[in-house]
């Protein structure tokens, strides 16, 4: 039976979900950033995305694609072009390799392996700003920007949870 | 043995994650990692073919965002005018009660423009810094806690320099860092890497202004230790650096816990127009 013209729209809008959020926020530059007791609250939206994406359905983010908003990304946030590209890969190779070695995948599991790849990504990026361009960095905000990161995880990864199940359910409809 | 295997199977994540393509995907990580660091390495090259490709790979995705974001400016214009709206009354009370007398004021200021000019003659100080200016549009407002910048659509071929200062209206509002074709990207006064040199009026205390990434005030390094700074003073860019135009207001001194900032009298959160000097 061939689909309404709605229908279609909203399962291919269902379909893409991940690779039309991530170039969103790749052009946008959107950080969900909010000032709080004049303290500046900021998380990495796409690390967050990349890896959950990555680890529960990873044809759903084109590598190509990911090196594509990388570069928007570092176009739009004025850094070095290649640099978020570089992170946003290496997030991938972790994820994959956390998928690959976890038999029963379960959020703890994911929340505390996403700790230890946002540690590793967040090193390589700001030793690679520092070390090879010189461009002065101020470790406190950006530690404090990643510890935000991992924090938020459980609840992002919650939302993009029913989001997969919806795709699934799609899936497995046909 | 069970060493040997755990191993085996430690290598064969790595290289399944680095390596194996996966179902419809056209490049192994790898591959595209490669590309990456050598995309990277081309940020070396600062003039020539490839600095023109990157200026209009800049101007395209810049395009590109400033239609993607146009909605949620739009969003953001509303609420702001809903509220200006709200806050008009007050406003108006405000400016009923005080008591200006715009035309002595106006006289007195073309007398020390005319006093300032005729003794710069005396001492024969050359002008450095250029009246003229360009009005441009802001097309993206980047307003994250790591980069406070904008950009605009003016850029080399309008004759757009790298460092000059950016001005709304009279005050100033950041500096050029990023010069593309057609836009540029200014570094606004309220970045962490923002540093300009000011003189606070009317003792003429030097200071460094240092962006915190708050948009309402930012601080003052290296003031003397001896200071008689009062609130309220006012402070002007210093020109000393011989790029940024001199005696463009930048904001007021506040004093939290004897602690001295200078509010800015931009509302950075609503430039839509800015004047770029050139």
């Amino acid at each position: 039976m061939a689909l309404s013209f709605p229908k279609k729209v909203y399962k291919n809008f269902i379909h893409s979900f991940p690779i039309l959020l991530l170039f969103f926020i790749a052009f946008t530059g959107l950080d969900l950033s909010f000032f709080f007791l004049n303290i500046n609250f900021s998380f990495n939206f796409i690390y967050i995305l990349i890896f959950f994406w990555i680890l529960k359905k990873p044809e759903r983010l084109g590598y190509g694609l990911v090196f594509f908003a990388g570069i928007i990304n570092d176009v739009v946030q004025n850094f070095p072009i290649g640099v978020s590209s570089i992170n946003y890969l290496l997030l991938c190779s972790i994820a994959l390799f956390i998928r690959s070695r976890t038999l029963v995948p379960s959020l703890m599991y994911d929340w505390a392996f996403f700790v230890v790849a946002i540690l590793i990504v967040s090193s390589i990026h700001y030793s690679i700003l520092t070390l090879i361009f010189d461009i002065p960095i101020r470790y406190g905000a950006l530690m404090f920007n990643s510890v935000l990161t991992f924090l938020v995880y459980p609840l992002l990864s919650k939302l993009f949870y029913q989001i997969y199940i919806i795709d699934l359910r799609q899936e497995n409809a046909k | 043995m069970a060493a040997d295997s755990g191993r085996d199977d430690f290598i064969i994540a790595i290289r399944s994650a680095f390596l194996k393509k996966g179902t419809r995907q056209n490049f192994s990580l790898l591959t595209l990692l490669i590309i990456s660091i050598l995309v990277l390495s081309l940020e070396y090259f600062k003039s020539g073919p490839i600095s023109k490709l990157r200026s209009i790979t800049k101007d395209l995705i810049f395009k590109g965002s400033f239609f993607v974001s146009a909605p949620f400016v739009y969003a953001k214009d509303q609420y702001f005018l809903f509220q200006d709206h709200l806050n008009m009354y007050e406003e108006f009370t405000v400016l009923r009660e005080k008591n200006y007398n715009i035309e002595k004021i106006k006289n007195e200021i073309d007398f020390y423009k005319s006093e300032n000019i005729r003794l710069k003659k005396l001492i024969d100080e050359r002008e450095i810094a250029s009246e003229n200016y360009l009005i441009a549009k802001v097309l993206l407002d980047q307003q994250s806690p790591f980069l406070k910048s904008m950009i605009i659509n003016k850029g080399y071929k309008h004759g757009i320099k790298l460092g000059v200062a950016v001005k709304d209206q009279s005050y100033y509002v950041g500096k050029i860092i990023n010069v593309n074709l057609l836009t540029s990207r200014i570094l606004l006064a309220t970045d962490l890497n923002s540093k300009i040199p000011v003189i606070i009026e009317p003792n003429g205390i030097n200071a460094i202004l240092s962006g915190n990434g708050n948009n309402l005030y930012a601080d003052l390094e290296f003031l003397p230790k001896l200071n008689e700074i009062e609130e309220g003073a006012i402070v002007y860019t210093s020109g000393i650096d011989g790029i940024i135009s001199p005696a463009i207001p930048v904001g007021k001194v506040i004093i939290n816990d004897e602690v001295k900032y200078v509010e800015f009298f931009v509302n950075y959160n609503q430039l839509k127009l800015i004047r770029v000097n050139n």
